[in-house]
């Protein structure tokens, strides 16, 4: 090409010539780092000794990438990172913005915690069978979901982290776990290609697939292209992905039957990702049609946050309770995306912070007691509180968290979107939103109730395994419960300037189209 | 062109979304095969078709002269291919593993994970 002919081409017109800065590359390392250390996993597939430690470190290193690219975030505004030189829309674009950048900070810190309980959860049995390279390549994908600027990119990490979930969630290969995969499986590999079908037709409608130049497009051709449709579309594709009522069945059928460290990351992390994909492309891209099916999406949201609690109290298995949890809590986020108002995006991302921590403690917890009390039913879960009292101070803070109680974490965001719902006229789901706080309290209470502060039932086995490393976990998942909970205003910020940052998609548009040009 | 590939399309997904609504597995996979090759089809089209013009500038110029193939669809046809694929065959395998612990492929008796009349939870203590 051109280093073959003599004559001099011009090639800043279709490529970037400034070399990248190693800041840059801060961009990629979420997702470049559980890739190579999922990698190195399968490499040392024999030596799986060292899984555990290694996974850990990979993790620890991304989460302090995260870390780094949040503070440079938010400090100098979207970070843009454009593979293979070509200029955009033509290169696939990584672009960091707060929400991005803040969803995968907490996704990481999450996925630490559950790597560092995996080492005493996952056997040299399920080491051996991949635990790690599927949960390092679940967190790439998830890692690049979130930093991604081309929409058919985001696509493919959905596809990534899938697979790989499907894998973990099919470690051990007992009944019910193949009976739960294959409807996980198939339900949300329906969802993706419907998702890939939508991005089919938005390239049919809008020719680039960079999102920052959809955003841009949008206002130009809503008259001669049926956006409504493919706002629609996405909504049915990630509210899928997201686990919205109606089309949340694959979760309870599925999240109680794997590992419960799994359990923990499915819960904690891959409904975000679905709630994540609904703001960033019915915020950012499609802002009127998402105005337009707001009533929708409303009560979509009233009815999964209702639905999934009722759920929850009708269950005897403590997983299983946990699973209708986290259906509850996506309606709950859901409700901002309905109102479409500042106060209540900025509701809706802090209550993914804070639902991404807690559901992954509320798992770990589950799995604790399970190690203290010897299974999962709450008929025979009894008490832990006699022989662990430490144990009843997590299991009270996280609850305290899930219901939205002070001094803990859930507090803040409801009050923000209780408060968003109102001054936009919907008293309903305000309503709503408060009733779920009442029902999530007494389910989760009945749960404390009856598995730590009742007397041990007679006849039931004690087993013990020792809980440390779980403590250790929950010490550590405490510290941001209780940091939103009792000094909320960073996080409110940072939750503020992610929604301002998608509701007025300018600085986006002008980070990755530095002189508009790039046509 | 377009017209008869957006009705092949439609055929396809109708098919698909049929087979699909069943209740058995393997009539469920086969519909997966077929929504995944429909969603290509659909990229493929959207992609606007033209034939006999591939997409290759000439070397004296910077741009090509006329209309060309669009390379695009293509590239995400192949990624697409490549996942639908994977994933089909990482169905396979889990829908024949299920028959063979679960002993049905009818959806309806698959109820392992979620068995019918579960007790209560404890009403009081």
């Amino acid at each position: 090409m051109a280093a073959e002919t003599t004559e001099q081409i011009d090639l800043s017109a279709a490529m970037i010539l400034a070399p990248a800065t190693p800041a840059d590359w801060l961009v990629v390392a979420p997702v470049a780092i559980p890739i190579l250390t999922g990698a190195v996993l399968m490499m040392i597939r024999h030596q799986t000794r060292l899984h555990g430690a290694l996974a850990v470190t990979g993790l620890t290193v991304t989460f302090i990438c995260n870390v780094l690219l949040l503070m440079r975030v938010l400090g100098e505004g979207p970070q843009v990172m454009t593979m293979g030189r070509w200029l955009p829309p033509f290169g696939i674009t990584f672009a960091a913005d707060t929400l991005g950048a803040s969803l995968a900070l907490v996704a990481s810190l999450a996925a630490l915690i559950g790597a560092l309980y995996a080492t005493v959860d996952i056997g040299a049995v399920g080491r051996r069978y991949g635990f790690y390279p599927f949960m390092m390549l679940m967190m790439a994908g998830v890692g690049g979901s979130f930093l991604t600027g081309d929409i058919f990119n985001l696509y493919v990490w959905f596809e990534v982290f899938l697979i790989s979930s499907f894998g973990l969630l099919v470690l051990g290969s007992e009944k019910r776990q193949l009976d739960g995969a294959t409807k996980y499986a198939i339900l949300n590999l329906i969802g993706t290609t419907l998702f890939l079908a939508t991005v089919a037709m938005l390239y049919g409608a809008f020719g680039t697939l960079n999102m920052a130049d959809i955003a841009r497009k949008a206002d130009g051709l809503r008259d001669a292209a049926p956006l409504t449709t493919l706002a629609v579309l996405f909504l049915f594709a990630f509210g899928m992905k997201a686990a919205a009522f109606p089309v949340n069945f694959w979760l309870p059928a599925s999240y109680h039957t794997p590992r419960i460290v799994t359990a923990a990351l499915f819960g904690g992390i891959l409904t975000k990702v679905g709630v994540y994909g609904l703001l960033r492309v019915l915020v950012m891209l499609f802002p009127p049609e998402r105005e337009l099916l707001s009533g929708v999406i409303a009560w979509a949201a009233a009815a999964t946050m209702v639905v999934g609690i009722m759920g929850a109290l009708a269950q005897t298995d403590l997983r299983r309770v946990l699973g209708f949890v986290v259906i509850s809590s996506v309606g709950i986020m859901l409700a901002g995306l309905a109102l479409g108002t500042p106060g209540g995006l900025a509701g809706t991302i802090f209550y993914a912070f804070h639902s991404m921590i807690v559901l992954t403690a509320l798992y770990l917890l589950a799995g604790v007691v399970n190690g203290l009390g010897g299974g999962y039913s709450l008929r025979t879960l009894s008490g832990i509180y006699t022989s662990h009292p430490a144990m009843t101070v997590f299991a009270l803070l996280m609850m305290l968290a899930a219901a939205g109680l002070p001094p803990a974490s859930g507090l803040w965001p409801k009050i923000m979107l209780v408060r968003a719902s109102i001054e936009s006229g919907l008293p309903w789901l305000a309503f709503a939103i408060l009733a779920t706080g009442l029902l999530t309290t007494l389910a989760l209470g009945r749960v404390f109730i009856l598995t730590l502060w009742r007397p041990q039932v007679d006849g039931t086995a004690r087993v013990t395994v020792s809980p440390a490393t779980g403590y250790l976990a929950l010490l550590i998942l405490s510290i941001p419960v209780l940091f939103m909970g009792l000094y909320p205003q960073p996080v409110i910020s940072v939750a503020e300037s992610a929604a301002d940052g998608i509701l007025d998609a300018s600085t986006y548009i002008g980070t990755v189209f530095p002189e508009g040009g790039g046509q | 062109m377009e017209p008869i590939f957006a009705v092949t399309v439609a055929v396809f997904f109708a098919t698909s979304i049929y087979l699909l609504l069943s209740k058995h597995i393997i009539r469920i996979l086969l519909g997966v095969a077929i929504f995944g090759n429909a969603v290509n089809l659909t990229i493929f089209t959207a992609g606007r078709l033209m034939r006999e013009v591939p997409p290759i500038i000439p070397v004296d110029l910077d741009m090509p002269a006329g209309a060309t193939a669009n390379p695009l669809p293509q590239a995400l046809i192949l990624t697409a291919i490549v996942i639908s694929f994977s994933f089909f065959a990482f169905l396979l395998v889990l829908a024949f593993r299920s028959y063979q612990e679960l002993g049905t492929d009818d959806t309806d008796g698959m109820r392992v994970a979620e068995p019918e009349g579960e007790e209560l939870p404890p009403l009081g203590y």
